[in-house]
């Protein structure tokens, strides 16, 4: 009777420790978050204004002079967006044929092995990958290789969790489909995407977010540029680099720029996010559970 | 006996395991038969060779012959989707499609471009829900997620859609066993009404209701037809033991 007493006891103990564990590696993450958020917008807000969201760099702009950054965020929405839907138009079919199709054999884990993979590789891999890519092709940088550099690189994040959503699905809603003699194609496009899609738009979320903010892929293959890119053979500037160079100068002005450009990117981001959030709630409603 | 189905020495096996042994009967048309059992009998794997359904399950095999209106459906040149197409099945669970009551129904309709739009599909979609009982429930809302219904309602719903593409067997697999005793009394006031024009094949573990709905009788044992006949005969009169003990609750 008395050792019952203790072991509860030390079971309510273990409980209150494993809590305050949780408790502060969530306090620690929450804690960078905002740390980093009170930087970028106690160092940025300052130097943001209008003409920074307006205007395109003028001359001498990096030495403190006047303009703004309207050229990297263009160029970064046309980027980040050009290369998501790139790589929607590959994650799409190859998480459908994981699911569909192979499901649960040795083809399928290597599949998603490669996946993995891919996703650990760092970015100024995917950079130097691309730019090899181009020169052998004579493209120069731009627009259009940045854009299939970023659709590479976010591809195996979205595979990957467009993969990870389809494999919650739940096989009775798939044989109700079939049930009715559609072919599993009709079944993927009409009853696998349509509730799978709100878990889509998160992952279509990710990767865009890892696309947008990501600096060395596009280093080489999308250049850098003042103007705001007319054609896709063009090189365009994005906000990551704008945010690079301006913190490479000796010049206090242009640095706080830089904090300026990375709370632009960070609003973008949220504003996706938030975005996103409604639609997949409103896409929600369908779905069954 | 008119038999709309007929079954000649079908063998299922998943993976190494005999699920069904040369199973031989007819099953007649515009009836309801029961197939019963304990579980794990095979009664379900039975009912879903009639729709090609078995052959989903990972390492399932199935020998032999379904013949439905005299075809082979397990013939090389038979489109799957026209068998499916021609047999309706009711689930344990319902699952309606993640979109409205009105796109459930109309989801058949649209795949097998029997109507695409328009009048005659408000109709179809009408009409059908009507068959199944639900229309005065839903009229109002046709464009609201399917998943709103209560669970006895989307039970009646797969039911509105799986008449839809218009089979001509329906396959009910324990269709009841998930709902509430008022809506399982829908749905098998709606089976009885349906066998004047459908040929109905259910699968139930509850004896009850098998007395209530059953025309005709299957009873199998590990795998085995045991014995089949007029719902009468088997239900009061078992010619075998076995079929006997089961009755008297003896499995």
């Amino acid at each position: 009777m008395k050792g019952t007493k203790k072991r509860l006891h030390r079971r309510h103990l273990e409980e209150s420790l494993f809590q305050t564990l949780m408790i502060l590696s969530f306090l620690l993450v929450a804690g960078s978050l905002g740390f980093i958020l009170i930087t970028v917008i106690v160092k940025g807000l300052p130097a943001l204004n209008v003409a920074m969201l307006t205007q395109i760099p003028k001359g001498g702009f990096y030495l403190g002079k006047e303009g703004g950054i309207l050229n990297a965020i263009i160029g970064s929405l046309y980027l980040a967006g050009g290369g998501t839907f790139g790589a929607l138009l590959l994650s799409l079919p190859i998480a459908l044929y994981l699911n569909t199709y192979v499901r649960r054999s040795a083809w399928a884990d290597f599949l998603r092995l490669t996946l993995d993979v891919l996703w650990g590789i760092p970015s100024i891999v995917y950079g130097a990958f691309g730019f090899i890519i181009m020169l052998a092709l004579g493209l120069r940088a731009s627009l259009l290789g940045g854009i299939l550099v970023l659709a590479l690189l976010e591809l195996p994040i979205m595979t990957r969790a467009i993969d990870e959503v389809l494999r919650m699905m739940p096989m009775e809603l798939e044989q109700a489909s079939l049930a009715l003699g559609s072919t599993r194609l009709e079944t993927a496009v009409h009853v696998v995407v349509r509730q799978m899609l709100p878990g889509m738009v998160t992952a279509i979320l990710l990767a865009f977010g890892r696309g947008i903010g990501d600096a060395a892929s596009v280093l080489f293959t999308a250049g850098y540029t003042d103007r705001i890119p007319t054609s896709l053979l063009r090189p365009v500037a994005s906000l990551p680099l704008a945010v690079f160079f301006q913190l490479g100068t000796p010049f206090p002005e242009v640095q706080q720029r830089a904090y300026a450009s990375a709370l632009v990117l960070t609003f973008i981001v949220l504003v996706i996010s938030l975005g996103s959030r409604w639609l997949a709630g409103r896409l929600g409603r369908f779905i069954i559970k | 006996m008119d038999a709309h189905i007929q079954v000649r020495n079908l063998n299922a096996f998943y993976r190494k395991e005999q699920a069904l042994k040369a199973v031989t009967l007819e099953i007649p048309r515009q009836q309801i038969t029961v197939i019963m059992g304990p579980s794990g009998c095979g009664k379900t794997t039975l009912l879903k060779s009639f729709n090609r359904f078995v052959e989903l399950t990972d390492g399932a095999r199935v020998y032999g012959q379904v013949l439905i209106d005299g075809e082979d459906i397990y013939a090389p040149d038979v489109d799957v989707t026209e068998i499916r197409k021609k047999t309706g099945l009711l689930a344990q669970r319902p699952y309606p499609l993640p979109m409205s009551i009105y796109d459930n129904v109309a989801y058949g309709l649209r795949i097998h471009r029997m109507s695409r739009k328009g009048r005659t599909l408000d109709e179809k979609v009408r009409h059908y829900l009507e068959i199944a009982g639900l229309w005065e429930e839903v009229k109002d809302r046709l464009h609201s997620p399917a998943i709103g219904l209560s669970i006895g309602q989307q039970q009646r719903l797969c039911l509105a859609r799986g008449l839809a593409v218009e089979p001509e067997v329906l396959l009910g697999d324990e269709p009841t066993s998930a709902l509430d005793p008022i809506s399982a009394q829908h749905i098998e006031a709606r089976l009885l009404e349906l066998k004047q024009t459908y040929s109905v094949v259910l699968v139930t573990h509850i004896l009850r209701q098998a007395r209530r709905l059953a025309d005709y009788v299957i009873f199998m044992y590990l795998g085995e037809v045991v014995e089949h006949g007029p719902a009468r005969q088997v239900l009061e009169n078992p010619r075998q033991a076995r079929t006997r003990a089961y009755l008297e609750g003896q499995f």
